[in-house]
């Protein structure tokens, strides 16, 4: 038995399989739990040790596999990333059911998530670049259901990820050159920029990000989320798999400038849209671009603060894209629109589902005593040690973002009706939504909570995890 | 100097497809020349590689215009009337200078990267320079899937090309060609959406 095996074999036999079975909440429960145990098994078994089951019966996880004459290993420092990975995984199969769309969204994501996986665990590491692109392909049925006519945001989803492709293999390929003669500056520049174009689409740095608000008023709010989550997050590994391999990129002097410029201008535009938008879907959009900005934020301050701020972020980015995306799609379900004009005084139909979108939005900008509160705070003291100014625009974009989540506030609260409160919306979804913000603010009181899952990450990276 | 000429002789087939697909309206037409693009670059690929491993592509090249021309042909007859917008002064004489235009950026930016690239010739970054500009180019002007898809595999096109001279590998041309059919897959698959209601809507 093999990890790659386990963690990427395994989830993509059961995809296929998952297509067979009628019921949608089966195929959600089916689908979480599956990646609940993947997400234990990585958790509680170790790789590379033999495991002793009686006197004559012991088992060891191998690392590796090999494929066609390239390996794809899992080391043992991985293990805690994939037990991340399969956790928040778990949640989102597990809401698919609420959000109606299990039947396509539970065997396409976990295919994806295994391909994203698979992605960054391949030798060569080249591969990944094709693998990520076959993972992009695989969620193009997921953004635009067949029922639906594609709209311009799939479209320029697929265009944005496909022109990645070229970049990141052409630099793996400039790389192996600088490895050989790293004096080479011409040739450790053309790299350099290569690569950061290749991750520039794949990260949708601006001015490439405009399909995120597109897609978000065209398709399931539910299955976006998902892939606004996983990308970037697969794609930040990728990233970081890159710094921890070369020394000579992770100490080229550039580098935290140029992450923070990208960080800022992405929290910048992000926040400043988001003020301006009277579509919730389209500011979720926006919200995620901020998200996608702190990340590279986080990125920019890897001498002084290593990988902590980044692990920081994983979960409260995870579990407030996971709640806001679930509301979204119950309401645009049972309202048909998210428009402004169309979701006046909400908050008295759907208490709980429009929490779950102000806390969602509140935990985004930072709010004190919410989840993403302590990750935004020690980027921002951060960037704020490094450059003032660079910190007042965090807050000028922050203070937009503010401003999008006290209009949703003042649209939703916004009635008329004397009819009074009513709790509308399936029982699951206001229970999902209703744990969601209680673990929200949980994770804002507590954050020490989610130490013992974030302190074995950075080991994954061993020149830059400290 | 035979295999010169016709080295150059493909890099005019790939110019004439590439400015097919921008002024032709007619999918059958399209294809095509998409058909005829991976004759070309199959010919510049095997400058490189050997010439089984080069027959991947052109037979990766054509199953993907079968791809789409099935998916295409099943549609609706009523739908396969090309849009008769474009107008000679308004549309196609536009397109043809600007792939006029990309055709002399493609051929003064060939020596810059024919040195930029070892063992190398200026034929394929010719070839290639065409193919990812006019890629370029019919991408910003179409949000039509099936056109959508044709820009696209253009421009993976031309970059399979100048990516045949630096790596070889097997498993790379593999995943290659299953990403060039998964586009054509999922070009089909948009071109079908909403296609049962666009029918009904028809009748």
């Amino acid at each position: 038995m093999s990890a790659p095996l386990i963690w990427i074999g395994i989830p993509l036999l059961l995809a296929p399989l998952l297509w067979f079975i009628k019921r949608g909440d089966i195929i959600a429960f089916f689908g979480g739990i599956s990646a609940l145990f993947l997400s234990a098994l990585a958790w509680l078994i170790p790789i590379n040790t033999a495991i002793r089951i009686t006197a004559n019966i012991s088992f060891k996880i191998s690392d590796s596999i090999e494929i066609l004459g390239r390996q794809i290993i899992i080391n043992p420092e991985d293990q805690s990333l994939l037990a991340l990975l399969y956790g928040l995984a778990a949640l989102w199969f597990f809401g698919s059911s609420a959000a109606y769309i299990a039947r396509r969204f539970v065997p396409l994501g976990m295919t994806i998530l295994a391909l994203l996986i698979a992605s960054l665990a391949v030798e060569p590491f080249l591969y990944a670049a094709l693998i990520i692109q076959t993972a992009i392909l695989i969620a193009v049925p997921l953004l635009s259901p067949p029922e639906n006519k594609p709209g311009r945001g799939v479209i320029r989803f697929l265009i944005y990820q496909t022109l990645a492709m070229p970049f990141i293999l052409f630099s793996g390929w400039l790389l192996a050159g600088v490895e050989s003669s790293p004096g080479d500056i011409e040739l450790l520049t053309q790299a350099a920029v290569l690569l950061a174009l290749g991750f520039a689409f794949l990260l949708s740095i601006f001015p490439l990000f405009t399909w995120i608000p597109l897609l978000m008023e065209e398709a399931s709010p539910y299955a976006v989320g998902f892939i606004l989550w996983l990308l970037p997050t697969a794609v930040f590994l990728f990233a970081l798999g890159f710094l921890n391999r070369y020394a000579w990129l992770r100490e080229y002097p550039q580098l935290p400038n140029v992450l923070r410029t990208a960080g800022l201008i992405m929290v910048l535009t992000g926040g400043l849209s988001a003020a301006f938008q009277r579509h919730l879907g389209r500011m979720m959009g926006y919200a995620s671009i901020v998200n996608m900005g702190f990340s590279l934020l986080s990125l920019s301050l890897i001498a002084d603060h290593q990988l902590s701020a980044f692990s920081l972020l994983l979960i409260p980015q995870a579990l407030g894209l996971v709640i806001w995306s679930l509301a979204l799609s119950v309401l645009k379900m049972r309202e048909k629109s998210l428009d402004f004009k169309n979701v006046q005084g909400m908050i008295q139909r759907y208490p709980i589902i429009i929490s779950g979108i102000i806390f969602a939005h509140f935990s985004a900008i930072g709010l004190p005593l919410l989840a993403g509160f302590p990750p935004i705070i020690a980027i921002w003291s951060g960037v704020a040690k490094e450059e003032i100014i660079a910190a007042s625009w965090v807050a000028i974009g922050l203070a937009s973002l503010l401003t999008g989540a006290i209009r949703t506030l003042a649209v939703v609260v916004m009635t008329d009706d004397e009819d009074g409160w009513t709790l509308n919306g399936g029982t699951l979804q206001n229970i999902l939504i209703g744990l969601g913000i209680f673990f929200i603010l949980l994770l804002g009181i507590f954050p020490q909570f989610s130490y013992p899952v974030l302190s074995n990450l950075p080991s994954a990276f061993r020149y830059i995890g400290g | 100097m035979a295999t010169q000429i016709i080295s150059w002789i493909s890099v005019f087939i790939l110019f004439l497809a590439t400015l097919s697909f921008l002024i032709t309206q007619d999918w059958r037409w399209s294809l095509a020349a998409l058909a005829l693009l991976y004759l070309g670059v199959f010919w510049l690929t095997q400058l490189h590689w050997t010439f089984s491993m080069s027959a991947v592509k052109l037979v990766t090249g054509w199953m993907v215009a079968t791809i789409l021309g099935i998916t295409r042909s099943a549609l609706d007859p009523e739908l396969d009337t090309p849009p008769q917008h474009l107008s000679w002064s308004q549309g196609r004489f536009f397109r043809i200078l600007t792939a006029v235009l990309a055709l002399v950026l493609a051929i003064s930016t060939t020596p810059t990267v024919t040195a930029l690239l070892p063992g190398i010739g200026a034929v394929e970054v010719t070839g290639s320079l065409i193919l990812l500009i006019m890629g370029l180019l019919l991408l910003g002007l179409t949000v039509e899937p099936l056109h959508v898809i044709i820009g696209l595999l253009t421009f993976i096109a031309g970059f399979e090309i100048l990516y045949a001279a630096v790596e070889d590998a097997t498993l790379v041309a593999a995943l290659l060609a299953i990403i060039n059919l998964g586009l054509a897959l999922v070009g089909a698959y948009l071109i079908t959406a909403n296609a049962e209601e666009n029918q009904e809507k028809n009748r």
